[in-house]
This record gives C-alpha cells, structure tokens and sequence, in this order.
C-alpha cells in the first residue's frame, strides 16, 4: 500500500530562531576592510537598508531537514509511474545529472573568450545538427528556454518573414486546431497574430474543410501538434501543408508530441517550416517541478536568416558566436539558451544513436496502445474520436458516462489514483473531450507498472459505481487530503506570499 | 504486442504514409556506453578553462558566486527533480511550499507582496513586465535607462514590438551615469505606461534618485519597475521602499551556477492590488487548507491568468518556467537568513570597491568612468593608455587572468570601456594579480606575472 510522507513541516518563517546561521558567506579580506574603512560612508545614505529583510533565521541541518521533509512529500518519475498526457514524463538519465554539474560547465560566464569555451561551444553545435537532423529542419537555434518560448520565437519568425515579404500588415492571423494546447493560442497573440480556430472531424484531426475555409490572404500560419493531443496522427497532413501553403501561410509543428516520432518519421519532410522541441519531454531531461527546459527551434534554410542572435559558427576549426545577422529578430532571452539543459540532452543522444532513438519512439507507441486496449472495457470510461485507430504516444478517454452515472469525475479519478502512488494523468486537457483523460505512459515504464495501473484504473471504476464515496473523497493516502483550490484564488482568503498569509490573519483578528 | 494483436510494432505506424517514413537511419552518432558517453563529455568541457581554472572578472549578467553544498544537495533530490508541475497539489506538496517560499522569501528581499514562481530570465521578464504596464495603464510608452544592458534591450524590444508598445530611452548625466531627471521630465506624459530603471545599473553603480523618479513616474499615472539583482539586497534599500510597482531581476546568484548563461531565474514581483495582480504573467503558489480545514496546503492559484484556461486572452505564454532554480534560490535565501545576506553584500561591495580603487591607481587607467557608488561590478577605460580593450584582455589571458567584459562596442562614447565583476569569490590575492598584470599590459610589460601561474 503507497502512503505518502506527511510531515508537519510549517512554512520556513515559523521554523528557526532569531540569531541562527544557515551559512556564512566569506568575509573580505582585514587589508580590504581596512583600506576602505566603513561601508556606510561608501554608500548613500537614502540607499542603504535601514530594515533587515524578514527572512528566517536558521542553523545548516534546520534547512536541510526542512527541504528534505519537503521532498518526501513529493513525487517524482523516479517514484513511479507518471503517465501525465503531453508531458511526457519518462526516466531522466543519472549520467546526465552527473555530466550537468560538471565545473566545467558550471563555472562558464557566457562572455568568456571564445578561446576559453571551445568545449561547449562544440557540444551545442553538435547538439544543433543533430536536433536538425531529427527534426528534418535545416538549422537550429537553442535560446528558447521552454516549449512555449520556442512558439513565441516561430511566431516572431512568422512574423519576420511576412514582413519581409510585404504583406505583413495582411497577414493577421495564425489558425490553431480547438484540440491545441493553451500556450499555442497564447503564443500567438503575443507575437500580434489574431487567432483563428479550426474544428477538428470525427476522427480527432483538423477538419480540411474548415480548415479550407479558413485560410485566406490574411494567414499567417498554422501551429499543430502532430500526434496531435489525441495521440493521433493528423492522417491529412500532405493536404493541410499544401492547404496552408499555397494560402501562403507558414506551417509550425507544436513538438510537445515528437516522441513517438523519433528516428521514425520527421516534420521537416511533412512540410514543417519551423518546429520546436520540448527538450524537457522527448529528450529526458527532467521537468524540475515546473522547469527549467529548453525549447529550441529548427527552420527552413529560407526563415534561417531571422533566427535569434548570436548564432553558433564553426570554421572547420574553430567554434564561435556569430552576431552579424542583419536579418534576425534580435532576441528573446539572455545569453543562449539553458545550456545545462542541453547538455543533457546531448547526452541522451550520444548514448542512444538513431536505433536507440527508434526504440524509444517505437516502444512509447507500443506501451501507449497496449494502456488504450486494457482500460477499453473500463465501466464507464469511452475512448471518444476513432476506437480502432492506433493511437502513438498518448490517448485520451471520457469519463463522461461515468460521471452521469455515478458522479464520480475526471478529477475524481485522477484523485483517487493518487492513492496507489500511482500520478494521474492530465485531465480536461484537450478541450474537445469531456472529462478527458489523456494518458502518455512514455517508453520507461516496465509492463508490471503498466498493468499496475490499468488494474487500479479498472477498480476505481468498480468503486464509481459501488463506493462512489471512497472516490469522491479521495485522495487518502497523500501527504495532504485533497485541497481547498478555491479558497487559494478568493481575494478575501488568497495568501500568495507569507506577508500577505500574515496581513490576512492579522485583518481577521 | 500479443495483447493488441499485432506482430510487428509498425503496424502501429500504418496510418503514417510511407513517403513519411524513414526508410535509412538518421545522420546520428553511434550510441556509446555510459562511460564512454562520461569519457566523451567530461573531455569536450575539459577544453573549456573556467574561473576554477584562472580568475574571471565577468558578470554582466549572469554572475560567479558560491553555492552552497546544502543547496546542491537539496536540488538534487529525485523527488523534486524529476516531477512535473504539480498539477495535483495533494501529491506534490514538497515543490509547491518549496516555491511558495522562494516566492516569500523573495517578497521580503525586495519589500514587494507578491511574487511569481518564475520567469525565463531577468531579459524576458522586463518584456512581460512592459506588456503587463501596457494592459494595466491602457498606455504603450515605456521609457528606460539609455545605460541598460543590451541583451535586454533587444529581448524588451522583440517582446514589446508586437504589441505596439514603443522605448525610448532616457540620456544620463554624464559626470556620474544617473539618470538625467530633466530628460525624464521632458520625456514622460499621459502616455507613459511605465518608468523601468535597474539597481544596480548594468554597469554597477546604484541609481540614487530613486524617490524623484518613482514619484515622476506615478504623478504621471505611469508604473514604476525596478530591475535588481538580489545579492545587493541585504544592504541596498529595497524596491519596495521606494514604491516600485514592479519588480524584476535576476536571481540565478541565489543559488545558481551560471553554467555558460542558462538557466537562469527571472524574478517578477508586485504590490498586493487586484488589477496588477490579475495581470500578472506566469504561476504564482497560494497557501489554502484542506477542504476539511484540518491542514494547511499549498496549490497554483488565479490560474485564470493562464494560457491553459484563457487562452490568447492569457496575460503571457509561460507554461514551463525555471521551479528548480527557484527552489535553489529558495534554499540559499533560508540558509542566508538576514544576516548573510547583509554579509554577502558588504563582501562583495568591499572588494569590488577595493579591485576599482585598485585598478584606478594604475596610470592613465580610468575606473570607474562614472563618479557614483558601485556594488559588485565596475567600468574601467583604456583610452589614456591607448591601448584597446580586446588587446589587453588578449595579454590578461596570456596571464592566465580572464578580463572584463568589452562595453566598447554597445556603448562607444565610452571609448575602449571594459565591465569588470568581483564577487564574494574573487581573493584578495586574485585581484592584486590582476591589478599587476594591468600595470604590465599597460606599460608594455605584459609577460610580468606569467611566470606566477596559479
Ligand atoms: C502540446 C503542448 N504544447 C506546448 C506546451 C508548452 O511547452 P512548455 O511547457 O515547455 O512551455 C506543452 C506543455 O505542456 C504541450 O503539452
């Protein structure tokens, strides 16, 4: 039986003493001090803090213990299985973790001499063709910091090109399938673009007759994911490159969904012409709780002149920064992109080549149906949009019947599953499913795990209809019961900070 | 594969076109061994030499400072690292009161209520932080400091062009690099979403006029946001104090190795006032209670803010951000306490201060070039000696010392202008080796100290 550690650990502030030392920074030197005498006479006086900060106060093994508690309360792919749909949660290689903390990586500024970072500088150029290779692109820029980072920059890319083009001001809108991810849409509007949604058909894929009628002079673009968010392959894709094309509309492929496709089929031959990859889903790089990733973007050889600067150069024995691209965007960060992140996915490469690659993609399709055939027979779960079809990565089920029979709902489920130590899935994730829940077990998982799953999926269906209750009030067996989320987004009870936590308290009494 | 009926995993393909399919492998490198892989890195990064080789005075940025053993042992837990965001609070509480912390932590740091548990970088985050001004005043004007870094010059630029919104930027006195208050006087109106100035300046010295221009900005209806780095926070007044609406920075000194420029830990703070709250970008962690009331918790909170929900009507695209740098930060912050942080600042204040007097000693050098107060990093100007800045930094590295960072080019009414950075980690021994190696370069006698590798 899982159960989870439940400390009784307060937040930081009520932990410690007043006086105590979790660490002691180096002082300067005595001849230092000495030859610049007081530190108040070198600073002004109205820019000197009067007020100590009111951060805690606690000796090294109190933070220890206190970080510690946390982590145990806490989950992890290295806890078990994480089958979050579109997030791809597979194993995160220790090797990676072990190469990411090098010092020599982690004590590198990135305005050094070029002379003194020939090192790295090799591994993301490498890691650049490589990623271009995979992805069927003609080059690669590694500045975007997440998935979303990379939309922003394809659609700033867009953008870019039909200006260039002269029809900028025309162009206003970028078209977005309804089973998209949130940040597609998002990313769009930040870039300027006005966004046009297209329905998807019964078969889960953009409809190419609304996807007909709603292209125009004023396209800008396409974003699709592909397997899209159903796990399905979009069957029409030659026709919607072509569609978009000669609408004069740039196609972007979302590539939160590239796993499946690795070393197997790429989206630069499908008619991509910018594509980003989720470095922190399809090459294992860990999620950290939240980040950080990368998400670099690969392009035609035509949209290769705007890509960010500096681009990275190689003169057959050299390596280099190259900022002298009059065409670019400019940039979207600082610096060139989370290195450490990339390196790790070098890593990841270097240890799998393209058939180890192919394996992952192939037994990430396998362990995705094999989920799809166990739970179909689930009482009261549907798999909406084609049943027979093969899904890839990921599928996607309704608890909609259940829930009209029993109440018991998505979150529900995704609650309750918690209880196995098992994590839940992504639920009401895409929009077009009710009570969706969309399921991606990745190729790390062993086929026990697997099935440990679909049994407890099969049960806490039983249970809807037995003992509804044992599901509508789980989880149970977690660090904490399930939470007030509403209480936490309510202007009078919201405490985002422990200063506002204490304001509120201070209100209340 | 005999449970779904199929012989060969391709079938599971079928329904991708064959033309689609690869027929020949990819142009990859062949798989290696773990421990060739281990061999393979470790000797590429060797060719890298790093301040654990030889002294560098960089920051700009993204700056050398210690990380504790304790936070390194913290971020490793596999708990923590290899989970995804908490979606589902009840399982994943150890992450959410961590960045809960981060973010308090960050609120007493900087005297603002509310903090984020993250952006990209300090670079993207002053483009959120100009688009959050522009949707909160209804005003596309943003004015900034002419001495800005660069590198978030050009990313404010790209975030802000989409959505109309237009930079100008501020003149500066030129006898001590404040920010020319006339200028900002001529230059502000009922236009102006925001007045953007950083603390320290992007070439080290602390903006004085803290009050004048904050209450510019707000007589004009305009927001104010302050840009920091948090190392000077234990000594240097607050944003907060100084009734900034927003705050960003950059915290990858909280914890953070710089690791080549990313990740990085971009800070965005604000006042607790519904409408600037509601615009906020990116996820921000509350405290509630069970749904029995019997415990405290902790869960992402306004996510109707968010792209998942809101869609293009989102107030930013962020959905992945930098968590685990965060809980770095959040570590280094608890372990720092009050004390420390006045600690680490007065360290690091004593011995940049005593590198620039050091360094302005040396005839015809000119550090720094601006007469103000500076925190950790400084200008110093090759002019007089007629020498540039690439060729001493050229003879520093034949002196196995790297030097500052070359402002010759972004800013060439400074002449040959380098930005030197000392942190609590550069000794007094390191800087005395630089400050003699200057001395040589500058008076032809560039081969002095290399007979004293370290
Ligand atoms: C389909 C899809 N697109 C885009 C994204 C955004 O990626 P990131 O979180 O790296 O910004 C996600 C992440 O969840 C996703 O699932």
């Amino acid at each position: 039986m899982f159960k989870q550690a439940s400390w009784d650990e307060p937040v930081i502030f009520s932990r410690g003493r007043k006086g105590r030392r979790g660490h002691i920074p180096p002082k300067a030197e005595q001849e230092i001090r000495q030859a610049l005498g007081d530190l108040n006479s070198l600073l002004p006086k109205n820019m000197q803090r009067t007020s100590r900060p009111r951060l805690p106060e606690l000796s090294e093994v109190e933070v220890m213990r206190h970080f510690l508690r946390l982590s145990e309360m806490n989950y992890g792919v290295d806890s078990g299985l994480y089958p979050l749909g579109s997030c791809t949660m597979k194993y995160n290689p220790k090797i990676n973790e072990l190469l990411a903390s090098l010092p020599s990586l982690n004590m590198l500024n990135p305005y050094q001499d070029e002379s003194t970072v020939q090192g790295i500088l090799e591994i993301l150029y490498r890691l650049e063709r490589w990623l271009a290779e995979i992805t069927g692109t003609h080059e690669v820029c590694l500045q975007p910091a997440a998935g979303a980072h990379g939309e922003l920059l394809g659609t700033l890319l867009m953008r870019a090109h039909h200006k260039l083009n002269g029809d900028y001001e025309k162009r206003s809108e970028i078209i977005v399938p309804d089973s998209a991810h949130g940040t597609n849409p998002a990313s769009a509007a930040m870039a300027g673009f006005n966004v046009v949604v297209v329905p998807s058909d019964d078969d889960g894929c953009v409809s190419l007759g609304a996807l007909k009628a709603a292209v125009s002079e004023r396209t800008a673009g396409l974003m699709l994911t592909n397997p899209n968010t159903l796990g399905i392959f979009e069957k029409n894709i030659d026709e919607i490159a072509r569609i978009v094309h000669e609408a004069g509309g740039l196609l972007y492929y979302d590539g939160a969904n590239l796993n499946p496709l690795l070393c197997k089929a790429r989206p630069g031959d499908m008619g991509f012409d910018i594509v980003h990859i989720n470095i922190h889903k399809t090459f294992s790089t860990p999620h950290g709780g939240g980040g950080p990733g990368a998400g670099p973007v690969g392009v035609t050889e035509e949209l290769a002149k705007f890509l960010p600067i500096p681009r990275i150069g190689f003169n057959g024995t050299r390596y280099c920064l190259d900022y002298d691209k009059p065409h670019s965007i400019g940039k979207i960060r600082g610096f060139y992109g989370n290195i450490a992140v990339l390196l790790r996915a070098y890593a990841y490469i270097l240890s799998l080549g393209n058939e180890g690659l192919k394996e992952v993609a192939e037994v990430s399709v396998l362990n995705a149906n094999y989920l799809m055939k166990k739970l179909q027979g689930a009482k009261g779960l549907t798999l909406p949009y084609n049943s027979v079809r093969p899904r890839k990565h990921e599928c996607v089920f309704s608890a909609k019947l259940l829930k009209s029979e029993t109440g018991v709902s998505a979150l529900n489920i995704a609650k309750r599953l918690l209880d196995f130590g098992l994590h839940a899935p992504t639920i009401y994730f895409p929009l077009i499913v009710e009570e969706a829940l969309m399921i991606e077990p990745t190729e790390t998982f062993e086929k026990e795990e697997l099935d440990r799953f679909t049994e407890n999926m099969h049960k806490i269906c039983e249970e809807a209809y037995t003992t509804p209750e044992t599901v509508l009030q789980a989880p149970h067996n977690t660090a904490v019961s399930k939470l007030d989320e509403v209480k936490a987004s309510h202007p009078r009870t919201m405490a985002l900070s422990w200063r506002m936590h204490l304001k509120k308290n201070a209100q209340k009494t | 594969m005999q449970e779904i009926g199929i012989k060969s995993i391709d079938e599971l393909y079928a329904d991708i076109s064959q033309k689609y399919r690869l027929k020949k492998p990819l142009n990859l490198p062949h798989a290696l061994s773990e421990f060739e892989v281990k061999r393979h890195v470790e000797a590429l990064l060797s060719k890298n030499k790093t301040c654990n080789d030889i002294p560098v005075f960089l920051g700009a940025g993204c700056w050398p400072h210690y990380v504790p053993a304790v936070v390194r042992e913290i971020v490793q837990r596999s708990e923590l690292v290899t989970s995804y965001t908490p979606y589902q609070p009840e399982i994943s509480q150890g992450m959410l009161q961590a960045l809960f912390e981060y973010q308090s932590m960050i609120c007493e740091l900087t005297d603002m209520d509310i903090v984020n548990c993250s952006m990209y970088d300090w670079a993207s985050a002053l483009g959120e932080a100009a688009r959050m001004a522009t949707r909160i005043t209804g005003r596309k004007e943003i004015l900034i400091p002419k001495l800005i870094h660069p590198e978030r010059a050009v990313t404010l630029q790209v975030y802000a062009e989409p959505a109309g919104i237009v930079t100008e930027k501020l003149v500066y006195d030129k006898e001590n690099g404040q920010i020319n208050t006339d200028d900002l006087k001529g230059k502000i109106s009922n236009k102006t979403a925001a007045v953007y100035i950083e603390n320290p300046s992007y070439l080290g010295f602390i903006e004085e006029q803290v009050k004048e221009i904050s209450r510019e900005a707000h007589a004009h209806g305009a927001l104010f946001i302050v840009g920091v780095d948090p190392t000077s926070l234990g000594i240097l007044k607050p944003p907060g104090e100084y009734d900034a609406d927003i705050v960003i920075g950059e915290a990858q000194p909280l914890g953070n190795f710089m690791n080549f420029g990313g990740p990085l830990l971009g800070i965005f703070a604000c006042r607790d006032d519904m409408n600037i709250i509601r615009q906020m970008p990116g996820r921000i962690i509350g405290m509630t209670t069970t749904q029995d009331s019997s415990k405290h918790g902790f869960c992402m909170t306004l996510q109707t803010r968010e792209q998942h929900i809101r869609r293009e009507k989102a107030t930013s695209n962020i959905c992945s951000n930098e968590a685990l740098c965060a809980v770095a930060s959040a570590v280094h912050m608890a372990l720092l306490g009050p004390e420390g942080f006045r600690e680490l600042g007065e360290t690091i204040m004593y011995k940049a201060n005593y590198a620039m007097q050091r360094i302005s000693k040396i005839s015809r050098v000119k550090a720094p070039i601006f007469n103000s107060t500076h925190f950790k990093e400084f200008t110093v100007n090759f002019d007089e000696a007629g020498q540039s800045v690439e060729e001493v930094n050229k003879k520093l590295l034949q002196n196995q010392i790297h030097g500052g960072k070359n402002i010759s080019e972004e800013f060439p009414e400074f002449g040959e202008t380098a930005l030197f950075c000392v942190t609590e980690i550069h000794s007094k021994n390191e800087i005395e080796r630089l400050a003699e190696a200057l001395t040589g370069i500058l008076e032809g006698k560039s081969d002095v100290q290399a007979s004293k590798l370290g």
